[in-house]
């Protein structure tokens, strides 16, 4: 089956990240096959399927760190095949992302691992807006900390602050809440929404369908599933 | 002192200090560099030598005369009165016994009886700066005096101008060899850096750094390695060589090795020079490591 989230259409014609028929493979058979979605402005996705089914390849075809077997994804108007290296790395700044083992340089401290998309892009570091977004996401008295003695919802909300410095158009979350407990799960949901009602396109990919539930008495969302390597929109089961 | 941009540390040192490894990098560039002033120095020094044997040897002849007893001294004055008149010629003079046999003691020893045996008669001659006809005053000679041949010493002259090209070559090539050699050490070091360090430059690539950006933290680490490790490395070869032994008199070949004038200033190239290798070899490296990566 066609999957049907790729008739869902933003009614200004504007998409970001765009997959059409795409298929992956690492070799083997397809793990992804006849994969379509749009992700227009201001959308907040759920993405959920068993483990290994292929929510992190999802993800990596969307920021550009893999690139379709067949099918084309296009970022930002750009095919991601026809991307040179230096094109790719000014995508990505256009695209948060929050991972599950989330990845700091660990000898520098919070504040400047927060800075860290601004450094590499070559704009000033202003210590006030790290500390505004270290404020929101509850990390203030951690600036000088070092990663490896952070918590791992610390690290998690530490990954949030850094993707979103540069103010992205999306935030792509792979199983953010996999290692934290529900209170913090929820309070790293509730930054995401608030990031979606600021106009952020959101994608999070986890298997906590808790989670999800609790999402869709915020804000309107899409549930896609990977099942059987195609994405589905899920049902009202959830 | 600020350094050129594409050497200037990109912001927040994201690239970890390495430990003590890293003067392994500057150690290897300080010995390369000390083989190389050596290297340098033993070139210039050889050359400095055969040029001056191939040009005592180019400014002399020697004019040996074979005739009879009672021939021999008309000849002699035929030989130095057609010197006198030949046009390049400096000076000339016919060498007496004694001095024939001081030629002689190496091979003979000091008793010889040199006015006993029929040994030709030796001219010495000294060539002017515009020299002069070698073929002109053979057949002049050969004329006024049949026992007298002109040895202008070029069968000596020619191996030895040789000689000296090669050790100049043998030196070069040799100091082309550690910079080639110091190339592939910086180049391991650097790719093993890289690996090391595959975390960060992920972590780099994900929050949208370029290549140039990532590859400029490890390149300038390098550099700065090779140079500093090279300044020391030609630091103290170049004051071991000023202390080598001065030429002595005899020219001997394991003296004067020391620089002489300007040449003083060839191994303050090196360090530069190493820099750029490592610059070279660095980016050249990170930038093919990179470009694996996603």
């Amino acid at each position: 089956m066609r999957n049907s989230a790729s008739h869902v259409r933003d009614p200004r014609g504007i998409c970001l990240i765009n997959l059409e028929n795409v298929a992956f493979s690492y070799g083997g058979g397809d793990l992804l096959s006849e994969v379509s979605l749009r992700l227009a402005p201001g959308s907040f996705h759920f993405l959920t399927g068993p483990s290994g089914a292929g929510k992190s390849t999802f993800l990596k075809l969307c920021y550009g760190e893999l690139l379709a077997t067949t099918g084309h994804v296009t970022l930002f108007d750009r095919n991601a095949r026809d991307l040179t290296r230096d094109e790719i790395a000014l995508t990505r700044r256009r695209i948060g992302v929050v991972h599950q083992d989330c990845q700091f340089l660990d000898h520098l401290p919070l504040l400047a691992n927060i800075g860290l998309p601004l450094t590499v892009a070559g704009k000033p570091v202003q210590q006030s807006d790290v500390m505004d977004l270290l404020t929101w996401v509850g990390l203030d008295k951690l600036t000088n900390a070092l990663p490896p003695s952070l918590s791992g919802g610390e690290r998690q909300r530490a990954a949030l602050a850094r993707a979103v410095i540069m103010g992205p158009d999306v935030i792509l979350a792979d199983e953010p809440t996999g290692n934290l407990d529900w209170d913090m799960s929820l309070r790293l949901l509730t930054l995401l929404v608030e990031l979606n009602r600021m106009g952020k396109t959101i994608v999070i990919a986890t298997h906590d369908l808790t989670l999800i539930r609790q999402a869709k008495s915020q804000v309107a969302i899409r549930v896609l599933r990977i099942a059987k390597r195609r994405l589905q929109l899920a049902g009202a089961d959830l | 002192m600020r350094l050129p941009t594409f050497l200037s540390e990109p912001k927040g040192g994201v690239v970890p200090p390495s430990g003590p490894t890293a003067w392994l990098t500057t150690a290897t560039a300080a010995a390369m560099a000390f083989l190389a002033v050596f290297a340098l120095a033993l070139s210039l020094a050889s050359g400095r030598l055969a040029d001056r044997w191939a040009a005592a040897l180019d400014r002399s002849a020697t004019v040996r005369i074979s005739a009879p007893d009672d021939q021999m001294a008309q000849q002699t004055a035929a030989v130095l009165e057609v010197l006198a008149t030949t046009p390049g010629i400096a000076s000339a003079r016919a060498l007496d016994l004694s001095e024939q046999q001081k030629l002689l003691e190496p091979w003979f020893g000091p008793d010889l009886p040199v006015d006993a045996l029929p040994l030709p008669q030796l001219v010495e001659v000294t060539e002017a700066p515009e020299g002069y006809d070698r073929e002109g005053l053979r057949q002049r000679l050969a004329a006024e005096a049949p026992g007298a041949v002109l040895d202008d010493h070029t069968r000596w002259r020619a191996p030895l101008a040789a000689a000296a090209a090669r050790l100049r070559s043998l030196g070069y090539v040799s100091v082309l060899l550690i910079g080639g050699a110091m190339a592939a050490m910086i180049t391991l070091a650097a790719r093993a850096a890289l690996a090391a360090n595959s975390q960060v430059i992920r972590v780099l690539r994900l929050v949208g750094a370029k290549d140039t950006f990532i590859a400029r933290a490890f390149v300038r680490r390098f550099t700065l390695r090779a140079a500093s490790g090279a300044a020391l490395g030609t630091a103290v070869a170049m004051a071991a060589v000023a202390l080598l032994p001065a030429q002595d008199e005899a020219g001997g070949f394991l003296t004067g090795l020391a620089f002489q004038g300007r040449g003083w200033l060839l191994p303050l190239l090196l360090p530069p020079l190493a820099a750029l290798v490592a610059f070279a070899a660095t980016r050249t490296a990170a930038m093919a490591n990179l470009k694996r990566l996603k």
